[in-house]
């Protein structure tokens, strides 16, 4: 049966049409998911009617000042807070925030120390509250009220990171927002510690708050309490650390009424508005001094966490005039069912990390350092994934994202007389550490991680080497922790920790900031085991800078079947300090000894089991025949590298035993070199005739597009892409079904099924 | 003038062409890009970051694996300085890193004024510290 129909001209909506349509839409949402309107944007909000007014009122800068240093005292305050109460380790360590928001939802002011990009993300739950609870009778928003916050399709990077956001009124008149956020670990995922790698979709990942009151009257309600500490393995640390950000919040909120008090409202919104105006303004300046051009890179990631495969980040930046675009088209499809997806916010909130933190520290931290810098990408792209996706390990695009614009961003600089730092190589961008989790030694069900994520060696600067363990990409000013601490909560001992990884090396005129080696072991438990998520065990995840190379690679290493904590007690000779020598010489007898990359999905272990791995390299510049010879020797002095690598790829020529250098054969053995580079290296012309190839090896699974086509985004091989505007599902198969199905060949290759029925 | 765009390379604004800093070789157009007046050498990744681990007893050894991922190494061919490094995914063309307008260099850098030296940033000193 057919049915025939007349088509009939569509009629344009009036006014009153639309606005019915618009509040019929309104009146009948089913739910309030993330926000394209409000995730999509980072730049500041249209100045309001509040603050036009209030800025024509205040003309002094000096009061501004006054009142942004009392802010900024204030949230520095609550920062301090915050570190010293917290239950979490990364609050411990730094890996916490506090900012004040303006009526709008921009960040202002954030604390001096701690990880601004979580603070310079809290204003898209912030505007999300805004636009929905505001003016919704069943929630609203009052003096008193508390919000919480986790889920990253609402703002902020990983849903580890837990807000407490609060409205700050003045007779009746919201004038302002505080907020505090600490990388709590635990939220109740698949995995303990709350980076799941496993997560398949965002179900896997645990708790995950869409901004919500929790705070009603200054206090916190308990009913809902209670429902989120159920909701994660740690729920003594839950109640505890939302004590502390709520405390932290009123501290900052107490100082912003002394501001009101004092000086008034308006000044405080005045305040606000132009710190912000001020920061937006002279961005657009400074870039102006760089030169225009485009300057393309990209970096590797070698892994889902799950497997090993070559994934693409795809970066071109151009500067016009006052003008500043991030193009990362070209970037790996997201993932469907895998984790290393991230939101464009989390990506935009790491690059602003590369100009707060590396290029223009002196600006103040805020929103508006990065507001008006352009960002384009892919949809549904490994860096803009779809809120179908799982990101609970965002980190991992996040971190090579942010090396990409780091990368290329110092190629700019180079010739811009006007410097606020020096240039500088990429810094070592992965979280090499121990995920851990289990029951304690004291029964308590813990889940987290150790603060060595936080010793991401530096990168080289034009006139310097880069610094050992300095600092993690997204917080310039965080601890490493003191390991004993650690151990007096947790089941397991670092037994080597801080010991630089000899020849684990990032050369160059300046060579970068080295890593260091951590082995670990569970003690005092039955219950208890650890996780890595990290890339860079096959392929580097940075670059090295005019002609300085990159850092080498970090896997993970395993000894099993030995219990340690014997050997040190009967027989302490056989433990030795270095991944290079337990691996090498395997000095404990039917042990077995394994390798692996860093993408260790969660694992039980046993008492006196080694896990091992190491911190990263930051990236070397310059050429290193041009390195001071006597840097060369001091390196070797201080155990980073070895004499045979120093000599071979250094071509220092020293004496073994006094490490004297003999500078002529020094010259002479470079100068030699700087010959046979000529010789072995051919012209450009020639070398691409036989390098390029038109799509990826066919012996890697390939992610990304190839070349300069970033029309077309490859999904594993030559013969699967997808264009790259339209998103089509990118799912892996389980490495499980994967090495089963190999063997299963193998087996059948052999005859050896046994007549299996199918 | 000439610009200094790099650690090893300038730009002559009234050729418009790449140079050597170190040996004042003229590489080639800076209308394009400056490898295609370099040589090339396609390095093997353990020769730099050498195996900690024993490559004959593991699988991973703290060396990038040489099927996934190479470095191309350009030098001057007149002096043998390396000028840049790439780490690249096999068969991957080489990027053209770096796309200057020269017409826009050119107007900037006519107000600015030549620089011999580049200007290497501010140095962090050290603090006292807060003594007793």
């Amino acid at each position: 049966m057919s049915e025939k129909t007349t088509q009939v001209a569509s009629k344009t909506p009036s006014a009153e049409d639309v606005a019915l349509i618009k509040k019929f839409l309104n009146d009948t949402t089913l739910f309030l998911g993330p926000d394209p309107e409000i995730m999509q944007n980072h730049d500041l909000m249209p100045r309001s009617a509040e603050e036009d007014a209030a800025m024509k009122g205040i003309s002094d800068a000096h009061t501004v000042a006054k009142i942004r240093d009392r802010i900024q005292a204030g949230c520095d305050e609550g920062y301090e807070m915050v570190e010293q109460m917290g239950a979490a380790p990364g609050a411990k360590w730094g890996d916490i925030i506090t900012g004040v928001y303006s009526a709008s939802g921009d960040l202002a002011i954030a604390s001096a120390g701690g990880v601004l990009i979580f603070s310079a993300l809290v204003h898209h739950p912030i505007k999300f509250i805004i636009k929905n609870w505001v003016n919704e009778p069943t929630v609203g928003v009052r003096e008193g009220d508390g919000f919480i916050h986790n889920d990253s399709r609402y703002g902020n990077v990983h849903n580890t990171d837990q807000s407490m956001i609060l409205p700050i009124f003045h007779k009746g008149k919201l004038v302002c927002w505080v907020a505090s956020t600490v990388h709590e670990g635990e939220n109740g995922a698949i995995e303990p510690g709350g980076m799941p790698s496993m997560a398949e979709s965002p179900s896997d990942e645990g708790l995950k708050m869409c901004p919500f009151k929790v705070v009603e009257n200054y206090q916190i309600k308990r009913d809902i309490l209670t429902f989120l500490q159920n909701s994660v393995r740690e729920p003594k640390l839950q109640y505890e650390d939302m004590k502390v950000k709520l405390f932290a919040c009123l501290r900052i909120k107490q100082r912003i009424e002394e501001t009101l008090n004092t000086d008034g409202p308006s000044a405080l919104i005045a305040t606000l508005r132009t710190t912000m105006e001020n920061v937006r303004a002279e961005v657009k300046r400074r870039v102006s001094e760089w030169p225009d051009m485009t300057v393309r890179t990209y970096i590797i990631q070698d892994s889902t966490l799950r497997e090993n495969c070559v994934v693409k980040i795809n970066c071109k930046l151009t500067k016009t005039g006052d003008r500043l675009i991030f193009d990362f088209r070209g970037s790996s499809p997201e993932f469907t069912n895998r984790a290393t997806n991230t939101i464009v916010a989390g990506l935009k909130g790491m690059l602003a990390q590369v100009f707060l933190c590396y290029v223009w520290p002196d600006l103040p931290r805020g929103q508006a350092a990065f507001a008006p810098i352009e960002v384009i990408t892919d949809p549904h792209s490994i860096v803009n994934c779809s809120y179908d996706a799982p990101n609970s390990q965002s980190l991992m695009s996040i971190f090579t994202g942010f090396t990409a614009g780091q990368h290329a961003v110092a190629k700019f600089l180079y010739s811009c007389p006007e410097k606020y730092t020096k240039v500088h190589a990429p810094t070592f961008n992965m979280i090499n550490t121990f995920i851990w989790g289990g029951v304690s030694q004291h029964g308590e069900t813990l889940g987290n991680l150790c603060a060595d994520l936080n010793g991401m060696g530096g990168g080289a600067r034009a006139d310097l080497d880069g610094e050992h363990a300095l600092a993690p990409i997204f917080a310039t000013m965080a601890d490493i922790g003191e390991q004993e601490l650690n151990e007096e909560d947790v089941p397991f001992l670092q037994l080597v920790s801080k010991k630089m990884t000899r020849d684990a090396i990032a050369p160059g005129k300046y060579r970068g900031g080295q890593g260091y080696t951590m082995i670990v072991a569970t003690k005092d438990s039955e219950q208890w085991g650890f996780m890595t998520t990290a890339q860079g065990a096959k392929i580097p995840p940075i670059q090295g800078l005019f002609g300085g190379y990159a850092c080498g690679c970090y896997p993970l290493s395993k000894v099993k079947g030995v219990d340690v904590y014997d050997v040190l007690q009967n027989d302490p000779s056989k433990f030795k300090h270095s991944i290079e020598e337990i691996m090498n010489e395997r000095p404990f007898e039917g042990a077995s000894y394994s390798t692996y990359h860093m993408g260790m999905g969660f694992e039980i272990s046993k008492r006196g089991e080694l896990f091992m791995i190491s911190q990263g390299a930051g990236a070397g510049y310059g050429d290193l025949l041009e390195r001071d010879p006597a840097g060369v020797i001091r390196d070797i002095e201080e155990g980073l590298i070895s004499q045979g690598v120093a000599e071979r790829l250094y071509k220092v020529k020293f004496d073994p035993v006094t490490l004297a250098i003999n500078q002529e054969a020094t010259a002479a053995a470079r100068d030699e070199e700087r010959k046979a580079r000529i010789a072995r290296s051919v012209p450009y012309a020639e070398f691409i005739k036989t390098w390029n190839k038109p799509t990826p090896p066919s012996h890697l699974q390939y992610f990304g597009c190839w070349g300069d086509d970033v029309t077309k985004l490859y999904m594993g091989s030559a013969d699967k892409f997808r264009d790259a505007s339209t998103p089509r599902p990118n799912y892996m198969t389980h490495p499980k079904d994967v090495r089963i199905a190999e063997l299963e060949a193998r087996l059948a290759a052999l005859g050896a099924m046994g007549g299996e029925k199918q | 003038m000439k610009v200094l765009m790099t650690e090893y390379l300038r730009i002559d604004l009234e050729t418009e062409n790449w140079e050597c800093r170190v040996c004042d070789h003229v590489i080639g157009s800076a209308k394009k890009s400056y490898k295609e007046g370099l040589l090339v050498n396609n390095r093997d990744p353990r020769e730099i970051h050498p195996p900690i681990l024993d490559p004959e007893k593991y699988r991973f050894t703290f060396s990038p694996d040489p099927e996934w991922v190479r470095i191309l190494e350009f030098c001057c061919p007149s002096c043998g300085t390396q000028v840049e490094t790439e780490y690249a995914i096999p068969g991957h063309p080489p990027l053209y890193d770096m796309e200057p307008d020269l017409p826009a260099l050119k107007a900037q850098w006519a107000k600015r004024g030549e620089q011999k030296t580049p200007v290497v940033g501010p140095a962090v000193a050290a603090d006292k510290g807060h003594g007793h």
